[in-house]
């Protein structure tokens, strides 16, 4: 417990991801198998059901303090969070409490649920006794459930793989699903020589860069270029090897238990079969996705009910093809790829595999595969720029966001090399960025936080770029301005700087280098496109792809 | 109830009988000064009264020219025939509590103070009295000081982590008390010491007061460039940080010394990288405390939770009202800029 809430003091105590990295990597070093599962289980983001409702916490507090409720109030005011201002009320102890983390859970803690008020409250009054303030705090965090100190997922991923030698991949995969907190399961975690992960490996995805001017100038010959639709939805490689199915995101994410019709589907394809292409919600009866604020209700999600999985059904369009008959294809052509896609998936049938039907009330054969070649533009080579100019224009019908051109005869890279994929837009501009200040609105939303200032990253740091106030519906606005009320860090004046959480896609109209912003660019017409729930700030875009942007005009 | 002795007016706390003031805002005849931080001790009265103890650092803010009359703590004077005596309110050095005594009847102004002795001021003391006027910067029970040997222990601490990765130690604290209070409670054989021009003034005050306090070098006599940084403490005011004056340091970690490091977001939101809790006002159970010991039938609360505070007390039987003054206490902003109350308990 002690070691513990050290890391957590540390962790908390500095906003650089190096720091915190080393932080955990120096805790796992020195921590017990099973105290460092518990470790790894709470700062994955994962929690236990919560043990002892907050009310009968904050009772028991203030009648340990000795004070009236009112003055509680006063007191969780001031601070803003239950577990610290508990951990300030209550008597402690000087010494720390030395229990290892592993047994205060599994001894101490989880049998709580079993009993009454009563008991439940003579366990935690003596818990507290022994403890110090800031292991109190920690215990408070542990019990409500609401274990959060700004690691990601990502973060513990890479201090797990810098302690271990294992990729961070391979963490991923080993820490998905249902992972058990115990001492056996973090050794075969951290096992470098384990070999069950490699079959889950995706490969780095190929990204396209932006195209700005008109394709002619930059593109030259229309004939060397393949146009597909850019769809609006969620980047992801499905791999099937060795009897297994795995949906990866781009932000290396495990998506398989987020999209069964997927998994399902993909339990028809070959071993050593890597399909790259983008999942969407699909409207049958418009044959074009649903919107992605659709999509994103399937994210994030511990169950999916049949509601749900009825109302957005969720298909991969598939534009690429990355492994065949377990060999790496991406050296192939471009043509001879997608050739070999269309192959494969011709064979898929829409029939559940395995048990029911997903969709009990639809018809069988009313249905595609859940994985399909996407759509094509056009049915016929498109011979000139004019011809693609007017497909692009065609994009919203589609809900896509543009064209994708691919060079002819082009191999699969790795990152976003220039050259050979290329997005054209609808939206010339879009950039995912943090929001990072906040103010009041004008009239009608005079009471609301609607004008917002966004950063995107520099190094390690966010800097600010651009703001805006339109974009958003008012259901939203009242989220975000729960959320600035909430995580409000300075007030500057009517500004208030917001702690960097929130994730939204601005577009633009034209970017231009100025030395007037901190940020060295000026934006016009920003405006936000909509709220990435589905992105972290991790995620958020760089500085230096903007400036790309600029610096190409 | 003899409200008459003491009143709240705009310029201050005036006492009619005697015509006096104790620390007004604004410019008056009769001037009674608790101690020399800037929202107490303002220029432009006729005339001061203050404790001997702190002539030199009160000389420092008021001008060599003002027209102050030192007493020692405990001995009597009688202003217009009420009688006022200073005692040790243990919160800077020359800090007073005002004690004023007319027909019997007593009121005490604590001004700022704090009950953990330490060797920069004279402790503090507790005076029975009738009427109490407290201040209350922390006036929340979640301010609990813990013990200021363990606070060092951790300054101290850290001071030699950051020797260990080539870090200078930058410890932002107010120029006037907690500058000199931090330099007497760290152990200073750890490594070179230096301080901000507003820091060494004071601290020569203090020296000339007869506190000994460590020796530190003034920033500004040294060259910079040529100056190893990486194992030193340097005590500034808190208004350096975001400025350009902590460049020359070169790698830097930073803490600030206050009370209001005790709650987690307050530490974080400074984008501090350490916080210490040394506080010069007292926490919530030496206020609960203080206030008991005067045996007050009165208590008037003032600067900081004073609402809490008064309704607490309420509660106990204790005859309790909250007075508006403009005192501050201590301030979570930079003092220069911070010029509301509000500030200090809002951020």
């Amino acid at each position: 417990m002690d070691d513990f809430t050290k890391l957590f003091w540390e962790l908390d105590g500095t906003t650089k991801t190096s720091e915190k990295t080393a932080a955990l990597e120096n805790y796992l070093k020195n921590a017990e198998a099973a105290d460092a599962a518990w470790a790894v289980f709470f700062l994955t983001g994962q929690r236990i059901r919560r043990l002892v409702g907050t009310k009968l916490l904050r009772d028991w507090a203030t009648q340990k303090a000795q004070i009236s409720d009112w003055l509680f109030e006063e007191c969780y005011d001031r601070v803003g969070d239950l577990a610290e201002t508990i951990s300030l009320l209550v008597p402690s102890a000087e010494l720390a409490d030395r229990t290892p983390l592993h047994s205060l859970i599994q001894d101490k803690l989880l049998p709580l649920r079993e009993l009454t008020a009563e008991e439940q409250r003579s366990r935690v009054l003596e818990l507290w006794e022994h403890m110090s303030q800031p292991q109190i705090f920690v215990l408070g965090k542990l019990m409500t459930g609401a274990f959060r100190v700004g690691v990601s997922k990502q973060l513990v991923i890479r201090a797990l793989s810098a302690y271990s030698g294992v990729e961070s991949t391979t963490l991923a995969h080993r820490l998905s699903g249902t992972w058990e907190p115990n001492a056996e399961s973090f050794e075969q975690l951290v096992d470098p020589e384990s070999s069950e992960a490699p079959t889950s490996k995706p490969y780095p995805f190929f990204l396209a860069n932006p195209l700005k001017d008109g394709p002619d100038k930059e593109l030259k010959e229309p004939e060397n270029w393949c146009a597909e639709w850019k769809w609006d939805g969620i980047r992801a490689q499905v791999i099937r090897r060795a009897d297994e199915t795995y949906i990866w995101s781009r932000g290396e994410e495990l998506l398989t238990e987020q999209f069964p019709e997927i998994a399902d589907c993909a339990s028809q394809l070959p071993n050593g079969t890597v399909i790259d292409g983008e999942v969407v919600g699909w409207c049958q009866g418009e044959s074009r996705p649903l919107p992605f604020s659709q999509l994103q209700r399937r994210l994030g999600r511990k169950r999916l009910g049949k509601k749900l999985l009825t109302e957005v059904p969720v298909a991969l369009l598939a534009f690429d093809l990355l492994e065949k008959d377990g060999t790496d294809c991406r050296e192939h052509s471009l043509e001879q790829r997608q050739a070999d896609l269309a192959k494969i998936l011709i064979g898929l049938s829409t029939e559940r595999q395995e048990g029911q039907s997903l969709f009990p009330n639809t018809e069988p054969d009313s249905q595609e595969p859940a994985i399909r070649v996407a759509p094509p533009v056009s049915d016929s080579p498109i011979m000139t720029w004019e011809a693609m100019a007017s497909c692009r224009a065609r994009a919203k019908e589609l809900r896509a966001e543009g064209l994708m051109l691919k060079r002819a005869g082009s191999i699969y890279q790795v990152g976003r090399p220039a050259g050979l994929w290329w997005k054209w837009k609808v939206d010339p501009f879009t950039i995912d960025a943090v929001l990072v200040y906040a103010q009041r609105g004008h009239g009608r939303r005079a009471s609301l936080y609607t004008d917002y200032t966004f950063a995107v990253w520099k190094e390690n740091e966010l800097v600010p770029f651009a703001k805006a106030y339109s974009g958003l519906s008012d259901a939203e606005f009242r989220k975000v301005d729960a959320f600035v009320r909430k995580n409000t860090k300075e007030k500057f004046g009517p500004i208030r700087s917001v702690t960097p959480q929130l994730v939204f896609e601005l577009a633009f109209e034209n970017i231009q280098p100025s030395s007037r912003h901190k940020s060295g660019i000026a934006v016009r017409f920003p405006r936000i496109s909509r709220w990435r729930h589905d992105k972290s700030v991790g995620e958020a875009d760089r500085l230096e792809t903007i400036l790309a942007l600029a610096s190409d005009e | 109830m003899q409200t008459e002795l003491l009143k709240p007016t705009d310029r201050g706390l005036y006492c009619p009988a005697g015509n006096f003031y104790v620390d007004a805002w604004k410019s008056v005849d009769q001037n009674i000064v608790t101690h020399a931080h800037a929202d107490h001790a303002r220029r432009g009265s006729k005339s001061y009264l203050a404790a001997k103890e702190g002539e030199q650092v009160l000389r420092t803010r008021l001008g060599s020219d003002a027209q102050i009359e030192f007493r020692r703590y405990g001995e009597p004077v009688s202003v217009n025939g009420v009688k006022v005596t200073l005692y040790p309110a243990g919160h800077i050095l020359g800090s007073a509590q005002i004690r004023i005594e007319k027909d019997g009847y007593v009121v005490v102004l604590s001004g700022d103070y704090k009950r953990e002795a330490d060797s920069t001021c004279t402790a503090y003391e507790s005076i029975r009295c009738h009427t109490f006027v407290t201040e209350s910067t922390f006036g929340l029970p979640i301010y609990r000081w813990p013990n200021p040997e363990k606070v060092f222990e951790q300054i101290n601490a850290w001071w030699r982590s950051n020797q260990e990765v080539g870090k200078a130690s930058l410890v932002l604290a107010y120029s006037l008390g907690k500058a000199q209070r931090v330099l007497e409670g760290i152990d200073s054989s750890i490594g070179p010491i230096y301080t901000h021009g507003a820091v060494e003034k004071l601290n020569e005050s203090y020296r000339d007061s007869g506190i000994s306090l460590p020796s530190t070098t003034y920033v500004g006599e040294v060259d910079a460039k040529q100056t190893d940084w990486t194992k030193a403490l340097i005590i500034a005011p808190p208004s350096v940080m975001g400025g350009s004056w902590i460049r020359r340091f070169g790698k830097l970690s930073s803490a600030l010394a206050s009370g209001w490091m005790q709650i987690r977001g307050t530490r974080r939101r400074r984008g501090l990288d350490s916080g210490f809790i040394v506080s010069d006002h007292v926490d919530w159970q030496g206020l609960i405390r203080s206030i008991e010991e005067t045996e007050a039938q009165s208590v008037w609360v003032t600067h900081g939770y004073a609402d809490v505070v008064a309704r607490s007390l309420v509660e106990k039987g204790i005859d309790a009202r909250t007075i508006e003054t403009e005192f501050q206490g201590e301030l979570l902003e930079q003092p220069s800029e911070a010029s509301q109350t509000q500030d200090a308990t809002d951020g």
